[in-house]
């Protein structure tokens, strides 16, 4: 196998972060939804967490993109 | 990026770039927005009064919060912070200008400002005690030989997460516009379709600029509560 195509290969394996992100922030908001549903009152303390969370969460997904960059244009 | 003043000092590329321009306009926004909203200050606000002290009032929420009461005195450069990234990433959304948070260097550089900050603060704070906050409390002395090293690394991996956690996601946003952007080109007819997903994923992007710049402002805050407050 060339390096061309094994720098394809191990972008497309970089990619596999995204399954950590996916989970990340459907957990995110699975809990916000099930917490608002039993107290609503508490909307406004626990929606800045949840979007905090949220981009944390996407981040991961995104530390995946940028080694698929790095494997395919720095090395 | 390309060069409008060209300007070279030694081997030094001094030049005044577009990404300069950006910065630039970014700042003198802000400083337009904050100065000429607030000259006449009415008791009941007009619009530009409102988002002035909306944003002010946000970010001073977010470090009281989150820092305390002594936080405040660090609240002008979070400000400046969050309001220079929130700039700068929607400047970035203007089709045909130049996201600068997109440039890794440009994030890392204030990245790496926030950590020598934020563990100048805490030695100035606590001097040599600062270096307790790798010991976490409480636990076995065996395992603190495999605690120590994961909490120093995960100290000095902050920059860095930091800066690519911003970089990353506006560099993704640009690259997924580009994308669709050239979908659209070869479609033809059919070039209705991906240019209907740009829009969605312009709006998409507006809540993440947002996003950004809050998680980057909040996170400073929270190192910055580490550092004065250890654990």
């Amino acid at each position: 196998m060339d390096l061309a195509s094994a720098k394809m290969i191990g972008a497309g394996l970089a990619c596999i972060a995204l399954v950590g992100a996916g989970i990340g922030i459907g957990n995110v908001f699975a809990s916000l939804i099930s917490s608002l549903a039993r107290n609503p009152a508490a909307q406004g303390q626990v929606q800045p967490f949840a979007f905090l969370g949220f981009a944390l969460a996407e981040a991961t997904g995104l530390f995946g993109l940028a080694i698929a960059f790095l494997i395919l244009f720095v090395f | 990026m390309h060069r409008i003043i060209p300007l070279r000092i030694g081997s030094f590329d001094l030049s005044y770039t577009n990404a300069a321009l950006l910065m630039t306009i970014a700042v003198i926004l802000i400083t337009a927005l904050t100065l000429l909203s607030t000259r006449r200050a009415a008791l009941i606000p007009g619009r530009w009064q409102s988002i002035a002290e909306m944003s002010y009032e946000f970010v001073a929420d977010m470090v009281e919060s989150n820092v305390g009461r002594e936080g405040m005195a660090y609240f002008p450069f979070i400000f400046t912070l969050f309001m220079f990234i929130l700039f700068a990433n929607l400047l970035g959304l203007i089709p045909y200008s130049f996201s600068v948070t997109g440039q890794i260097i440009v994030t890392f550089a204030m990245a790496a400002v926030v950590f020598t900050g934020v563990t100048i603060i805490g030695f100035v704070r606590h001097g040599l005690h600062f270096l307790r906050f790798f010991v976490p409390e409480g636990v076995p002395a065996l395992l603190l030989v495999i605690l120590v090293p994961i909490e120093v690394l995960s100290y000095f991996i902050r920059p860095f997460t930091l800066a690519i956690r911003l970089f990353a996601n506006m560099l993704a946003g640009h690259t997924m516009l580009g994308i669709f952007a050239g979908f659209a080109a070869i479609l033809g007819i059919f070039a209705i379709f991906p240019v209907a997903v740009d829009v969605l994923l312009l709006a998409l992007e507006l809540l993440v600029a947002v996003l950004q710049a809050y998680v980057f402002a909040i996170l400073s805050c929270l190192y910055l509560n580490d550092a004065i407050h250890m654990h």
